[in-house]
């Protein structure tokens, strides 16, 4: 079922992106330093990116970009500059790591096999070309309420994120 | 294209995600695999928006909220973080157990 497949350039391109995807992820959790997990998962991130281009939402594309790469990956690498790093992992714990990786692998079987089995086929109308205009008429129209309470959210996790990182300078 | 795929790929970048927050001692990793695992949720959003039953962009729009909660999510994270640095002058997840004492 896997291999009868027609290589069409939106195949050849959802495979590079997805071999780059994973590639980057697997190398962050094998890289020692931390700068190099961060920059690694930043690739991940520009791949995902990338699939979103493939998807057709070149918006979401654009504000992942925007947020995971500009802004997600910079805020950890303050973090990292921050704090002090003994920049690689001293001692493993091989029974832990087993029983993580036994686990994964076990969760990643039940999703594939639930995947395949679901049998997914492909959606009848096709999307209008103008994602951007859609994703702002619906945002300001059917999505306005859970939009107001996201910026909220926003507004409020980072004046409490400003409040925790400062208070304890303040006692000190 | 068959959804499934996109799908499978997310499954995995997840299990990768998930293997990192558990085996990691570093709070800025586990931090970024969990950012991993949202946008792994994010690429089944996107992918059911396009090839779901129903397309719509309502999944698009989804996608961008999750993000936004992300973000938020990342940014106490990283406060957090440096509030217990302050305080315990590590940033090994598995020294932070005086609940567990």
């Amino acid at each position: 079922m896997i291999f009868n497949i027609e290589l069409t350039g939106e195949f050849i391109a959802f495979f590079l992106l997805a071999v780059c995807a994973i590639a980057g992820a697997v190398l962050a959790l094998s890289l020692t330093k931390v700068v190099h997990t961060t920059l690694s998962l930043a690739f991940t991130f520009i791949s995902l990116a990338g699939l979103y281009v493939v998807l057709g939402a070149e918006f979401v594309a654009f504000v992942q970009v925007l947020l995971y790469v500009g802004a997600v990956t910079i805020l950890m690498i303050f973090g990292i500059m921050m704090t002090r790093h003994q920049d690689t992992e001293e001692r493993s714990r091989p029974l832990l790591e087993a029983l993580a990786a036994v686990g994964c692998i076990a969760l990643l079987g039940i999703l594939i096999f639930a995947i395949r089995d679901a049998g997914f086929t492909a959606g009848g109308a096709a999307l209008a070309a103008d994602s951007t205009r859609e994703i702002g008429r619906l945002m300001f129209t059917e999505m306005a309420i859970p939009f107001e309470l996201v910026s909220v959210l926003l507004t409020v996790a980072f004046i409490g994120a400003v409040a925790i990182a400062k208070r304890e300078e303040d006692a000190e | 294209m068959n959804p499934a795929s996109y799908l499978t790929l997310a499954a995995i970048l997840f299990c990768i995600g998930l293997y990192g927050v558990l085996t990691k001692r570093n709070a800025v990793i586990v931090l970024l695999s969990i950012e991993l695992m949202l946008n792994a949720v994010n690429l089944n959003l996107v992918a059911f928006s396009k090839y779901g039953v129903q397309p719509s962009f309502t999944g698009q729009l989804f996608s961008l909220f999750t993000m936004t909660v992300a973000a938020a999510e990342a940014a106490v994270g990283v406060a957090i973080l440096i509030a217990l640095y302050r305080a315990r002058a590590t940033v090994n997840v598995d020294e932070f157990d005086e609940l567990r004492r």
